[in-house]
C-alpha cells in the first residue's frame, strides 16, 4: 500500500497518468459522444484558462472577476499575428501570451492594492472597460462588433517572404505545414495543456507556492514576517492573466477569429464556475471543472424535443407528454438552467468540488473496508484525470 | 443649459435604479453579511410581476366586433372591461402601478423563502462561496423566467394619462421646449420615496433600531435575547421587496426580458462597492453619482474630446475611487477587508 501511495504521489507518474489520460481523450470520451474535435479542442483550451485561474484564486483566495479580458487580449494578439506576420501558430500563441502578461500586469498592479470584494470589483471593472472599448473606441483594432478575421489581403510579412504562391481562399493556420483544424489542432492544445499543468504542478510545489498558500491562508501575518507579499500576488496574477491569453489564442489558433463578446464578464463568470465546480486549489479540479461543463454545454445544447421523446419512447404515451416538456426544460436552449442548479448543488454539498466529491468517495470506502477497494481506485483514477 | 438641466434629470433617473438596487443589496450586506449575486434576478421578478399582472387583467374573451358591419368580425375585449365597464379599462390602464400590490406579497414571499431556504446556511460561510451560490440562483431564476416568459423583451405601457411628456422647462424657468418623460420623473420620485421609507424604517422605528444594532455587533444583540435572525430575515424580505418594487416601476422605462437582472446586477455591486460595502447612505450616493456622472459622459460635447468615454466612465469612476478610497466613499473600516 505504501509502495502503491508514493508511487501516486510522485510528480512524474501524475503528469504521466495525466497526459495519457488527456491524450487518449479521443478513445474513452468517444461511448460518451463527447469525441469530435471541436469539443476536444474545448477541453483543453478551457482546461488551460481554468488551471490558469486557479493558479490566481486557488493558491491566493483572490477571485477575479475580469479573466476573460485577457482571453480576449490573447484571442486579438494571436489574429493579428496571424494577419500581420504568418499564418504559423507559434508566434500567435507568443504574442497571445505575451500581450496577455503585459495586460496583466497592468491590471494586477493596480487591482492587487485591495483585497476581497474590492479586488473582485477593479478586475471587473478593468475587463468591462476592456469589453466596452473593444465595442466601441478601439474598432481599429478589434473590428467592432464584427469580430477580428482574416481576410484574403492581409500582409503576413513573413509568409510572402519564404513563399511565392498565393493559396486560393482563407489560408488556414498551421504548424510548419500542418493544419491547426480538426485532430492536429486538439494535439496541439493538448501538448499545451500538459505543459501548463505541469508548470501549475511544478508551482504547487514550489516555495513560490507555498509563499502564496501562506498569503491565501493569512496575509497580515506574512506581513509580519517581514514579508512584501505585493510581488508574489503581483507574478500570481500575471502567470495566471498569460495562461489565459494562451487559451486565448489557442481559441484563435483553432478558429481564427477574435470577437469582444470573449471579454465579456459572463465569460470571466464561466472559469469561475469550471474551477469551483471541478475544486479549487487542487491541481485536476479546474480541468475536471472545465471538461464538466464544456462537455454539458455541448451534449445538453444539442437536445431537443425530437430527440428527447425518442430517448424516453418506452414510456407511455400519457407519461411521456408530462415528462418531455418537463426534461425539456432542462435541455436544449435551457440547459443553463441545470448547470445552475448543478453549480449550486456543489456550493451547497461539496464546496471543495468534485475533487473533494471522489475524495470523500475515497475515504468512505477506504474506511469501509477492503471489498470496496476497486471502486476507490476508480475513484482516485477518475480524480487523477 | 437646457442640455445640462435634461442631462442632471437624465442622471438622476439612472442613478435612482441604481440606487434602489444597490440599497437593498448593501441592507442585506450590512445585516446578513451576505453577497448576495441574485438580487439583480430579485429586480427582474419583480419586472415580471408587472408583465403578469397586466396579463392577468387583460384575459380576454372573443366578442363580436360591433364596429365592423359589413361581415362578422371578432375583437378581444378583456374580462375586466365587460364586466366592470370603465372602472376595468382604469385598471387595465394603470395596471403597472397596481401591479405593486401584487409584487409586494410576492416578493415578500420570495425574499422569505430564499432567506430560510438558502441564505441561512451561508451565513458562515466564505464570502466567495456566498456568491457563487447566489450566482448560480440568479442563473436558475433566469432561466425559468426565460422559459415561461420567453427571451423577447415584453412592453410595459405607463398609464396613458402618464404617457407624454411634462413641461419642465417650465417649471424652473428655462423656456418652454424643455420636455421630459413623466413616467421618470415619476420614476424618480418613487424612488425617494422609497430610500426615503428605507431610512425612516430603520431609524425612528425601534425594530430598525434593533436592527442596527444588529448591524454592529451581531453577537452582543443576540445575547440581550432579541432574536436577531428573525429581523434580519424581515430584512432580507425588505431588501427583496425594494429590488421588486423598483423592477415593477422600471417597466415602462426599459420592456423586462430575462437577463434584465444581470446588467443591473453588475452595475449595482459597482455601485455598493463604490458607496462602501455595508454602507446605506454611500449606496444611495454612489448610485446617484455614478447616474450622473454616466449620463453627462454620454453628452455629445463630452464624447467628442473623449471618444468612448460614455462606456467605460462607470467603471473609470469606480476604479478611481477605489483606489483612492480604499473604502469606497463611506466605507467602514474592517468590512470585507479579507
Amino acid at each position: 500500500m505504501t509502495n502503491t501511495k508514493k508511487l501516486l504521489l510522485n510528480d512524474t507518474f501524475v503528469v504521466i497518468i495525466f497526459a495519457a489520460a488527456i491524450l487518449a481523450m479521443p478513445i474513452w470520451l468517444d461511448p460518451i459522444g463527447g469525441n469530435y474535435p471541436d469539443l476536444l479542442q474545448k477541453f483543453a483550451i478551457y482546461g488551460i484558462f481554468a488551471i490558469g485561474f486557479n493558479i490566481l484564486f486557488g493558491l491566493t483566495g483572490y477571485l477575479s472577476f475580469g479573466h476573460a479580458a485577457f482571453l480576449g487580449v490573447g484571442s486579438y494578439a494571436a489574429v493579428w499575428s496571424f494577419k500581420l506576420l504568418t499564418m504559423n501558430v507559434i508566434p500567435a500563441v507568443i504574442f497571445g501570451v505575451l500581450f496577455a502578461g503585459i495586460l496583466a500586469a497592468v491590471i494586477g498592479f493596480l487591482s492587487l492594492r485591495r483585497t476581497g470584494i474590492y479586488f473582485s470589483i477593479l478586475t471587473l471593472a478593468f475587463a468591462q472597460m476592456s469589453y466596452n472599448l473593444a465595442y466601441s473606441v478601439l474598432t481599429p483594432i478589434t473590428n467592432g462588433e464584427t469580430g477580428l478575421q482574416l481576410a484574403r489581403s492581409d500582409p503576413r510579412i513573413l509568409d510572402r517572404l519564404f513563399s511565392q504562391e498565393q493559396a486560393a481562399g482563407l489560408p488556414s493556420t498551421d504548424l510548419f505545414g500542418e493544419t491547426m483544424s480538426g485532430y492536429p489542432g486538439f494535439y496541439f492544445c493538448a501538448v499545451l495543456l500538459i505543459v501548463c499543468f505541469y508548470i501549475s504542478m511544478r508551482i504547487f510545489r514550489s516555495p513560490f507556492g507555498l509563499m502564496l498558500k501562506g498569503i491565501k491562508s493569512n496575509q497580515n501575518r506574512m506581513r509580519y514576517t517581514g514579508l512584501n507579499t505585493r510581488p508574489y500576488m503581483l507574478t500570481a496574477f500575471i502567470i495566471s492573466g498569460m495562461y489565459a491569453g494562451l487559451a486565448g489564442s489557442l481559441l484563435a489558433v483553432t478558429d481564427p477569429l477574435a470577437g469582444a463578446e470573449r471579454m465579456q464578464w459572463t465569460a470571466s463568470g464561466e472559469v469561475v464556475l469550471m474551477t469551483i465546480l471541478g475544486g479549487a486549489g487542487t491541481l485536476v479540479g479546474p480541468m475536471l471543472g472545465a471538461g464538466l461543463i464544456k462537455y454539458f454545454e455541448n451534449i445538453f445544447s444539442a437536445f431537443d424535443d425530437n430527440v428527447l421523446t425518442q430517448a424516453f419512447s418506452f414510456l407511455p404515451d400519457s407519461v411521456l407528454e408530462f415528462v418531455v416538456p418537463v426534461v425539456g426544460l432542462f435541455v436544449g436552449s435551457g440547459w443553463h438552467l441545470t448547470l445552475g442548479l448543478l453549480f449550486m448543488v456543489i456550493v451547497i454539498f461539496l464546496p471543495g468540488g468534485l475533487v473533494e466529491g471522489f475524495r470523500r468517495i475515497y475515504d468512505y470506502f477506504k474506511s469501509g473496508g477492503g471489498n470496496a477497494k476497486t471502486q476507490s481506485v476508480e475513484a482516485r483514477n477518475q480524480a487523477g484525470e | 443649459m437646457d442640455a445640462i438641466f435634461i442631462q442632471i434629470l437624465n442622471g438622476l433617473d439612472k442613478g435612482a435604479a441604481y440606487a434602489l438596487i444597490a440599497l437593498g443589496l448593501t441592507l442585506v450586506f450590512g445585516t446578513l453579511g451576505i453577497v448576495n449575486f441574485a438580487h439583480g434576478a430579485l429586480f427582474m421578478l419583480g419586472a415580471f410581476c408587472a408583465v403578469t399582472f397586466q396579463k392577468l387583467v387583460t384575459i380576454s374573451a372573443k366578442v363580436r366586433d360591433e364596429g365592423v358591419t359589413a361581415f362578422v368580425a371578432y375583437k378581444e375585449q378583456p374580462y375586466l372591461e365587460s364586466w366592470f365597464g370603465d372602472t376595468g379599462r382604469i385598471i387595465i390602464d394603470y395596471s403597472v402601478p397596481l401591479s405593486i400590490m401584487l409584487a409586494i406579497p410576492f416578493m415578500l414571499l420570495v425574499g422569505y423563502v430564499m432567506e430560510r431556504g438558502l441564505i441561512k446556511h451561508f451565513y458562515k460561510r466564505p464570502h466567495a462561496e456566498q456568491i457563487l451560490v447566489t450566482f448560480g440562483l440568479a442563473i436558475v431564476i433566469q432561466e425559468i423566467i426565460k422559459a415561461y416568459f420567453g427571451a423577447n423583451p415584453i412592453p410595459q405601457p405607463a398609464p396613458d394619462i402618464l404617457a407624454g411628456s411634462a413641461n419642465v422647462g417650465s417649471w424652473v424657468g428655462l423656456g418652454d421646449n424643455l420636455v421630459y418623460p413623466w413616467w421618470r420623473l415619476i420614476y424618480l420620485c418613487f424612488s425617494g420615496l422609497i430610500i426615503f421609507a428605507v431610512f425612516a424604517f430603520l431609524q425612528f422605528t425601534t425594530y430598525g433600531m434593533v436592527v442596527r444594532a444588529g448591524m454592529r455587533d451581531r453577537e452582543t444583540v443576540g445575547l440581550l435575547g432579541i432574536n436577531i435572525e428573525r429581523r434580519f430575515t424581515v430584512v432580507f424580505a425588505i431588501a427583496a421587496v425594494v429590488a421588486g418594487v423598483a423592477g415593477v416601476m422600471y417597466t415602462p422605462i426599459l420592456p423586462p426580458d430575462y437577463h434584465l437582472g444581470m446588467e443591473f446586477l453588475v452595475l449595482s455591486f459597482v455601485v455598493v462597492v463604490v458607496g462602501g460595502m455595508g454602507s446605506l447612505g454611500g449606496a444611495v450616493m454612489a448610485g446617484f453619482l455614478l447616474g450622473i456622472v454616466q449620463s453627462f459622459a454620454s453628452m455629445n460635447e463630452v464624447k467628442e474630446i473623449f471618444p468612448g468615454i460614455d462606456q467605460i466612465i462607470l467603471y473609470l469612476v469606480a476604479v478611481v475611487i477605489l483606489l483612492v478610497l480604499p473604502r469606497g466613499l463611506l466605507g467602514r473600516a474592517g468590512v470585507m477587508d479579507d
